[in-house]
C-alpha cells in the first residue's frame, strides 16, 4: 500500500495552472478570427500574378489613394497627439466644473458610427457651415473635401486612442516624481520635459500608434468629408470598395495587402521604438 | 537657526493640519518629528520643503524668509517617503538630475557632474549600480539612490519623509544607524518625520511629539521618557498602559482594578496614570492573572497579566516555576505617571515602600 502510494506518478507542478487549455484557446481564437482571414488577403492577390499585382499597385491612383491614406494618418495622429496629452492632463489634473462630462464625452468617438461623425463634420466644415464659412472669408482656408478635411476627421476618431492610453499612466504617475523635480531646483518646464514627458513616452507613443493605425483604416467618416476626388482625396479603404464593386476582387486585395503590410511594418517600428524607451522599466 | 519654524497654520478645508507649530533646528542637528497618522508632521515636511504653503505663521531656513519662495529656490533635499525616483533614468542619471537643471551658468561640467556622482554613489556605498533603472533595485538600494539624489544639490537641510517604511525590519535597523553616521559626517541639519517612535529615540537628537496639527512637546528622546509633557506624549512615547485611577487625599486609588494604591501629590478628582513595563512587578499572590510568560532579551522574564479590566505588561518578579500560564498572580507598581485634571502631572509611588515590597 505504502509503495504504491511512493511510487505514484511524480507530482508535475505546471508554474501557470492552465496553461495548455488557455494557450490552445487562445491560438484557435487567433487563427478562426485574425490569421485565416490575413491569410486570405494575402493569397488572393496572386490570382493576376506577380505582374499583375505590380502593375495593379503601381497604378498612379493606387500609389495616390495609398499615400493620402498614409499621410492624413500620420498628420491626423500628429495633431491629436499633444491634444489628447492635453486632454489627459485636464482630467487627472485639473478640477473643473464639467470635468465628468468632459470625461464621459471623449469615448464619444468611440460609440457614434463614424458615418454620423463625418457628416458632422461635413456640415461644420463644409464652405458655407458654421465653421466652415468663418474660415473661407478670413484666411480663405476650405477645409471640406480637401485633404484637410480628412485629416480633421481622423483627429475626430483618434483622440480618444490618445487620451485614453496616457490618461492611466498619468494618474498612476502622480505627483511624487514632479515634486522631487521641483526640490532638486528644476523649472516647471524642466520638470515636464525631463521628467513628466520621458515618463509618459510610452504611453504617448501607444496612443499614437493606436490613433495612426485606426486612421490607416477610417472609411465611413471620411468619405462624407473627403469628396473622394480620384488622385486628391480619394482614400485607399475607399478605393478598395470601388474595385469591390468592379468586381476586381483581386484588385481590391492588392491595395489591402499593401495596406497590411505598410501598417505592419510601421506598427512594428513603432513597438520597437516603445520597447527602447521602456527600458530598464518593469 | 537653520530652521525656524514660527506659529505655522495649514488648514485644509475645515480641518486644521498645522495649528500653531513653532519648532527650531539648530545647524547640523538630527530632529525627528514623531506622532500618530493625520498629527501633521508630513504637512509640516512639506511646509519646509516648499511643496506646501502656509496660511499664516513664518518659515525660515538659514536665516532667510522662506515665505513664498518656491521649492526649486530653497536648497531643501528631500527623501520621500515611495523616494519618487524617476524611473526613466539610471541610478546615475537620477542622483546628476540637481546639478543638470542648474541655470547654464552654474551648471558644472560634464566630468564635474560625474565626479560628484560616483562620490555619492561611494558616499550611500551603491558605486557598482550607477547603470541600473530604480525598477531593478531593492527597497534598501532605491532608499540610498534617493539620498544621493537629495545631497547632490548640496542642501542646506535635508528632509526625510518616513524614509524608512518600506524596508524589512533587519534592514531598517541597520540602515538608520547608517543615516545617522551619515549624518554626523555631512553635519547637515537633518528632520525625520517618522510614526515609529523606536526609530526617532534612536536616531534624533531632539524628537518633536505632534499631536492634532501642534507640536506638544519637543526634547531630547531621554527627557520624553523621563518627563512627559502631557498624557498624549507619555501614551505615544515609550511602551505605557494608561490606567484610569482616583486620587483622593494624595493617594491615587485603582478600584476597581486589584492594583495597590499609590501616593502621588494631586489635587482630588479622576486621573490617569501610565505605567511602564519594567515598572510594573508581577509576582506571587493572589488578585491579577497570568496571560502569559516568555523570555526577555536581557535575561529577565516578561509577562503579560490581566488585572480586572487591564492587561498590562510586567517584568516577572521573582523569576521561577510558580509563573505558570493561566495561574494567579499580585500586581505591584513600581513607579507611574499620573495626569490629573488640567493637566496637572506627578509621579505616583509606592504607599507602603519600607514594608518590603522593594523593587
Amino acid at each position: 500500500m505504502s509503495a504504491t502510494l511512493i511510487h505514484a506518478r511524480p507530482a508535475r507542478v505546471a508554474p501557470v495552472p492552465g496553461l495548455g487549455l488557455s494557450l490552445g484557446v487562445t491560438i484557435a481564437w487567433a487563427g478562426l478570427i485574425v490569421v485565416i482571414p490575413l491569410a486570405a488577403l494575402a493569397i488572393k492577390p496572386w490570382e493576376l500574378g506577380v505582374a499583375g499585382v505590380l502593375a495593379s499597385l503601381a497604378d498612379p491612383r493606387v500609389v495616390s489613394a495609398l499615400s493620402v491614406s498614409f499621410g492624413a494618418a500620420l498628420a491626423a495622429a500628429l495633431v491629436a497627439l499633444p491634444l489628447g496629452l492635453l486632454l489627459a492632463w485636464a482630467i487627472v489634473r485639473l478640477e473643473f466644473p464639467g470635468r465628468r462630462v468632459l470625461d464621459g464625452a471623449i469615448d464619444l468617438p468611440f460609440a457614434l458610427p463614424t458615418a454620423v461623425a463625418g457628416i458632422a463634420l461635413t456640415a461644420l466644415l463644409a464652405p458655407n457651415g458654421w465653421l466652415g464659412a468663418p474660415l473661407m472669408a478670413a484666411f480663405g482656408w476650405q477645409i471640406a473635401y480637401t485633404q484637410a478635411g480628412i485629416v480633421a476627421a481622423l483627429v475626430f476618431v483618434g483622440l480618444p486612442f490618445i487620451v485614453r492610453t496616457v490618461e492611466p499612466v498619468l494618474r498612476d504617475m502622480g505627483r511624487d516624481a514632479e515634486e522631487a523635480a521641483a526640490t532638486l531646483g528644476a523649472t516647471r518646464p524642466q520638470a515636464l520635459a525631463r521628467v513628466v514627458l520621458p515618463a509618459l513616452a510610452p504611453s504617448l507613443l501607444t496612443g499614437f500608434g493606436l490613433a495612426f493605425a485606426r486612421g490607416v483604416g477610417e472609411y465611413g467618416s471620411v468619405i462624407f468629408i473627403a469628396g473622394n476626388m480620384p488622385m486628391q482625396t480619394e482614400i485607399a479603404p475607399l478605393l478598395i470598395v470601388i474595385r469591390l464593386e468592379q468586381f476586381d476582387y483581386a484588385g481590391a486585395a492588392a491595395v489591402g495587402l499593401a495596406m497590411l503590410l505598410l501598417s505592419f511594418a510601421i506598427l512594428l517600428g513603432l513597438n520597437l521604438l516603445q520597447r527602447a524607451l521602456r527600458r530598464g522599466r518593469r | 537657526m537653520t530652521v525656524s519654524v514660527e506659529n505655522v497654520h495649514r488648514r485644509f478645508g475645515a480641518a486644521a493640519a498645522l495649528d500653531g507649530v513653532s519648532l527650531e533646528v539648530a545647524p547640523g542637528e538630527f530632529v525627528a518629528l514623531l506622532g500618530p497618522s493625520g498629527s501633521g508632521k508630513t504637512t509640516l515636511l512639506r511646509v519646509l520643503a516648499g511643496l506646501e504653503g502656509t496660511d499664516a505663521g513664518r518659515v525660515g531656513i538659514g536665516g532667510r524668509d522662506m515665505t513664498g519662495v518656491p521649492a526649486r529656490e530653497r536648497g531643501v533635499g528631500v527623501v520621500f517617503q515611495h523616494y519618487a525616483l524617476f524611473r526613466h533614468m539610471t541610478v546615475f542619471d537620477n542622483v546628476a538630475f540637481g546639478l543638470g537643471v542648474r541655470p547654464r551658468a552654474e551648471r558644472p561640467t560634464r566630468a564635474e557632474t560625474a565626479r560628484r556622482v560616483r562620490e555619492l554613489l561611494e558616499l550611500v556605498r551603491i558605486p557598482e549600480l550607477e547603470r541600473r533603472y530604480p525598477d531593478q533595485l531593492s527597497g534598501g538600494q532605491r532608499q540610498r539612490v534617493a539620498l544621493a539624489r537629495a545631497l547632490a544639490i548640496q542642501p542646506r537641510l535635508l528632509l526625510l519623509d518616513e524614509p524608512f517604511g518600506a524596508l524589512d525590519a533587519l534592514v531598517r535597523k541597520e540602515v538608520r544607524r547608517w543615516v545617522r553616521r551619515l549624518h554626523d559626517e555631512l553635519g547637515i541639519a537633518t528632520i525625520l518625520v517618522t510614526h515609529d517612535q523606536e526609530e526617532a529615540m534612536e536616531m534624533a537628537d531632539r524628537v518633536a511629539v505632534m499631536e492634532r496639527g501642534r507640536i506638544v512637546q519637543c526634547d531630547a528622546p531621554s527627557a520624553l521618557l523621563d518627563a512627559p509633557a502631557t498624557a498624549f506624549v507619555a501614551g505615544f512615547v515609550g511602551e505605557a498602559a494608561r490606567i484610569p485611577c482616583a486620587v483622593r487625599h494624595g493617594v491615587a486609588h485603582f478600584d476597581p482594578l486589584p492594583l495597590p494604591p499609590m501616593r502621588v501629590a494631586l489635587p482630588d478628582g479622576p486621573a490617569q496614570a501610565f505605567v511602564r513595563p519594567h515598572e510594573t512587578l508581577a509576582g506571587p499572590g493572589e488578585g491579577a492573572v497570568l496571560r502569559l510568560v516568555r523570555a526577555g532579551t536581557a535575561g529577565e522574564a516578561r509577562a503579560v497579566v490581566e488585572a480586572g479590566e487591564a492587561t498590562l505588561d510586567a517584568l516577572l518578579h521573582p523569576q521561577g516555576a510558580w509563573a505558570v500560564r493561566g495561574g494567579a498572580c499580585r500586581v505591584q507598581l513600581r513607579a507611574a505617571q499620573v495626569f490629573g485634571a488640567a493637566g496637572a502631572q506627578a509621579r505616583a509611588l509606592p504607599l507602603v515602600e519600607r514594608a518590603g515590597v522593594r523593587a
